[in-house]
């Protein structure tokens, strides 16, 4: 990404249904053919480390979901008189405002939530996706198609993290959702200890993306 | 938008400071108006730690569940707090909820003044269970807690564990039951000697005969040091006072 020139994909203005064909592939597209984490692989920072276990990967999901979609939303709204050499402090305090709120809206109305995601919540803010489709997306479209385009994103992201936190709680903690699956079906499971480290994570990624592009027919280019 | 040229340090710098502006209302605003429940949180989280390391986890957890006025009823009710010096003195004048014992952590430990929570049997005065808070490092930042013992003292009846920032998964794993759960009826006293009960490394073991040890946590070895060393610390902390206890008693 240049910090000098802004490369916008332009969405067309002219006026269209709510969800419209267009409007549906922002959002369908991240979770498959142009997935931020397996395709574009950013993101890729959170996605290795809140994945030890589902529940605060979904929480996490949650409020990355919340936080992209305020943001492209009020950047998109904003886009007419941002000034371009301080765009990127714009979308950063935007950003960074409203992971503040929602770290402290849950504190106060979902408290044990808050205390099980701890740093991760913060950590949003240096989340690539957010600050990517603020860039490439919300600054040159309307406010209804950049939230559209956020929460396609958002979800794209969800999807791969609750796949590699599915395995790695399986795996390393022999469990789903805390339930212990090999007790209860009488396996002595002892867990793998890779899998709750980080180095898990990266290996059960770098997987999904070879299957997925195996089957979607990707290549890089020259 | 046209009549500005929105590449001028005056439009750059009005801007710039505008948002500053109304971003930082916006946050004082919202922190401001979610501070009174903010705190009401943390006040019924002390409540309920102190419940649940004395008469189980899962029965307060149910509890608050049901109905959170239970939970404040039981402990307005069986609850009782003093304060002691290092020395097992009762401080006069001093209640528990006054002293922060984050603060007290960063004093030398013979000027520490140490909150004591009493648990009492169901309509009886008769003390059934003592709650100490404790607090330690953990790896990333602080961790503390909760210590019940039964009334002889020695037999540990539950513990409560709670960070700030210790790894999800790892070393976060101190405050599931799991983990707390196995050291409930372990002892603090060998003998005469105050040994304290010491996580071991690695997980797996059964250490179900040794009154002094507890099954480990794979990946968060310098997180379970720092709990022994709190638990340790600690309990030294308030062995004056445990002497003095049984001298009266």
């Amino acid at each position: 990404m240049s910090t000098e020139t802004v490369e916008v994909e332009k969405v067309a203005a002219k006026s269209e249904p709510l969800f419209s064909k267009k409007n549906r592939k922002l959002v369908s597209n991240p979770l498959d053919s142009d997935n931020p984490i397996t395709v574009q692989v950013l993101g890729v920072c959170s996605a290795l480390a809140v994945t030890i276990k589902l529940e605060p990967t979904i929480v996490m999901c949650i409020a990355v979901w919340v936080v992209m979609a305020f943001s492209s939303t009020a950047i998109s709204l904003l886009r007419n008189t941002i000034p371009n050499r301080i765009r990127i402090i714009v979308q950063l305090a935007v950003v960074a405002s409203m992971v503040a709120i929602v770290d402290q809206v849950l504190q106060a109305y979902a408290y044990d939530v808050s205390k099980q995601l701890s740093v991760f919540v913060g950590l949003i803010i240096t989340n690539c996706i957010v600050m990517g489709r603020l860039e490439a997306f919300a600054l040159g479209n309307k406010p209804w198609p950049s939230f559209m385009d956020a929460t396609g994103n958002a979800f794209g992201y969800a999807a791969i993290l609750i796949i590699v936190a599915f395995f790695r709680e399986l795996l390393g903690s022999g469990s789903v959702f805390n339930f212990k699956v090999f007790e209860a079906v009488g396996i002595n499971y002892v867990g793998n200890g890779v899998m709750t480290n980080t180095a898990g994570a990266c290996i059960i990624l770098g997987l999904l993306i070879w299957a997925q592009r195996a089957r979607n027919g990707y290549y890089e280019e020259e | 938008m046209s009549q500005f040229d929105k590449n001028s340090g005056g439009y750059i710098f009005g801007y710039a400071v505008l948002l500053t502006i109304i971003l930082g209302s916006v946050l004082a605003f919202t922190s401001e108006s979610l501070k009174e429940k903010q705190a009401a949180e943390r006040e019924f989280e002390r409540k309920k730690f102190i419940l649940a390391a004395a008469l189980g986890r899962a029965n307060v957890d149910a509890m608050v569940a049901e109905n959170r006025q239970d939970v404040e009823a039981l402990y307005d009710n069986r609850v009782k707090n003093f304060v002691v010096n290092a020395n097992g003195e009762k401080q006069e004048g001093m209640t528990a909820k006054s002293v922060n014992v984050s603060k007290e952590f960063k004093k030398p430990a013979e000027e520490r003044v140490l909150p004591v929570y009493t648990v009492s049997k169901e309509n009886s005065e008769e003390v059934e269970y003592f709650v100490l808070p404790v607090y330690g490092n953990g790896l990333w930042d602080n961790i503390w807690g909760y210590v019940s013992l039964q009334s002889d003292l020695n037999t540990v009846q539950g513990v409560i564990f709670d960070h700030k920032g210790e790894t999800p998964g790892l070393g976060a794993r101190i405050t599931e039951a799991e983990v707390q759960n196995r050291y409930e009826g372990k002892k603090i006293y060998e003998g005469d000697d105050l040994v304290s009960v010491q996580m071991q490394k690695g997980e797996g073991a059964d250490y179900s005969s040794a009154p002094h040890k507890v099954n480990g946590m794979t990946g968060a070895t310098i997180t379970g040091n720092g709990l022994n060393d709190m638990m340790l610390d600690y309990m030294k902390l308030y062995e004056s006072y445990f002497k003095n206890f049984k001298q009266n008693n």
